[in-house]
């Protein structure tokens, strides 16, 4: 048993991932194992005792002990965000807690049904931490990610992404692009829709995925609805979405 | 833990003692569901009273419409450390609720349920004293289905989990009983000013051990 107390990791990589997106990697002296799809707090304290805390999603996935992938999206005005962007450097202290989260998860269990991962921006996060621990595993348990963006440049993991999907068939890697997409791009370029989920939920044919939804509000909320007008039950949808807060 | 700073960490926004630690303030009103968001027919609605009650109690949509409202403008406190503050609401009040039913003297706790299966749990006295309504109106219009709507029950004072919504009732129960996040290790309690999030922040969390998230 953990218990979720505060603990300082040191920073041990800084990755940017898009123009505004980075994965900031800590060291952890008191690592637990978590589950794909579970966050830790971050808490940023200021001479004087002022503190501001956020909540992000784990990258990594559980087979990379004694340290963690946060992944960090810049956020406009964002009073953590802007600081880890431009106060941290590897080699500093954060302090953490974690990890937090019972039910947006996916614990690989051989038995597991197909999987199908929505994401909306950022929202790939907890979902890439699911792809990893699926792939550490040596799971061939079908598996989309279906991610939505409004241009190529902010495709989060683009490499990694397409390089999973080349190396393993039952993985499908379904990019949308809703703003601009790159040229010659013949996949989706527009916003998610229920003409989308039901195409993509057919690709599944008789055997109902468990679906995983992660993005913005409004995003999150009409695949929920349109994954349920494509036939899913609604225990077989799991949501958890961003506000479109300061972050 | 000592003191640790963040170098060069500075706070950029003012401080505001209507904030609780942790928290920082929005003017959205994000949305924290774990599940789709059920659509719930009024035809069908139902509000419940039951559990530990001399008689249960039960509306349909049109009576509960008909209870006594109240306009409520509390500052609301989401665990995922979004705070807003001064919302608007239109309701019923629980004391108003609670005036067509007999509790039994055992009641000292309740679990608030859902349409779609959610639930939570908080002591009685949380609900009493023009504490916590059933919200059927926000900002002037009728509670959206994504922030709980038809009706939602509405805790202020502590952490928004613990105002379920869509609920269709509250159960009155003899003991604490852990509620959908609650099992997965957030505080039975939930006091923002306290900064109960988890199971391990709660006052008792010594004697009852720590639970795995």
């Amino acid at each position: 048993m953990s218990k979720v107390t505060w603990q300082l990791g040191t920073v041990v990589s800084i990755v940017p991932e898009t123009p505004h997106v980075k994965t900031f990697t800590l060291r952890l002296p008191n690592w637990t194992p978590h589950r794909a799809g579970q966050h830790y707090d971050l808490r940023l304290t200021a001479e004087g005792g002022y503190q501001a805390e956020r909540s992000y999603s784990i990258a990594s996935p559980p087979e990379q002990t004694g340290e963690i992938a946060l992944t960090v999206e810049l956020v406009d005005e964002g009073e953590v965000s802007g600081y880890l962007f431009e106060g941290v450097a590897v080699g500093d202290e954060l302090e953490v807690r974690g990890p937090i989260g019972g039910y947006f998860v996916w614990r690989g269990e051989p038995s597991s049904p197909p999987l199908l991962l929505v994401g909306g921006g950022s929202g790939v996060v907890p979902l890439m931490a699911m792809l990893r621990h699926r792939q550490h595993l040596g799971l061939r348990t079908p598996a989309t990610l279906l991610l939505s963006v409004r241009t190529p440049e902010e495709v989060i993991y683009k490499t990694e992404l397409e390089a999973m999907a080349k190396a393993d068939d039952s993985f499908t890697l379904l990019l949308d692009y809703t703003r601009q997409a790159p040229p010659g791009w013949t996949g989706y370029q527009r916003r998610i829709d229920a003409a989308m989920l039901a195409e993509v939920v057919s690709r599944f044919g008789e055997s109902q995925p468990q679906a995983f939804v992660c993005g913005p509000t409004g995003m999150v909320e009409s695949v929920a609805n349109g994954l349920q007008a494509a036939g899913l039950a609604p225990e077989m949808i799991l949501t958890e979405r961003f506000g479109p807060t300061g972050a | 833990m000592g003191i640790f700073t963040n170098r060069g960490f500075q706070p950029k926004r003012p401080s505001n003692p209507k904030l609780p630690p942790g928290q920082y303030e929005t003017t959205d009103f994000p949305v924290l569901t774990a599940g789709p968001t059920p659509r719930i027919a009024l035809t069908n609605w139902e509000f419940r009273l039951e559990g530990l009650v001399e008689a249960p109690m039960k509306w349909s949509w049109e009576e509960f419409n008909k209870l006594p409202m109240q306009d409520f403008n509390p500052d609301i406190h989401c665990v995922t450390k979004w705070s807003k503050f001064d919302t608007h609401w239109r309701g019923v009040s629980v004391d108003t609720l609670l005036e067509h039913v007999k509790l039994k003297p055992e009641a000292q706790y309740v679990t608030e349920f859902s349409y779609g299966g959610y639930t939570t749990n908080l002591p009685l006295a949380d609900l009493l004293g023009g504490k916590a309504f059933v919200g059927l109106q926000y900002e002037g219009q009728p509670l959206a289905p994504e922030h709980g709507g038809p009706a939602r029950l509405v805790v202020p004072h502590l952490y928004f989990w613990k105002s379920a919504k869509w609920v269709q009732g509250l159960r009155f129960t003899a003991q604490d009983e852990p509620g959908f996040w609650e099992r997965g290790g957030y505080s039975m309690y939930g006091d923002p000013w306290k900064e109960q999030r988890y199971r391990d922040d709660d006052d008792d969390q010594a004697s009852a051990g720590s639970i795995r998230l």
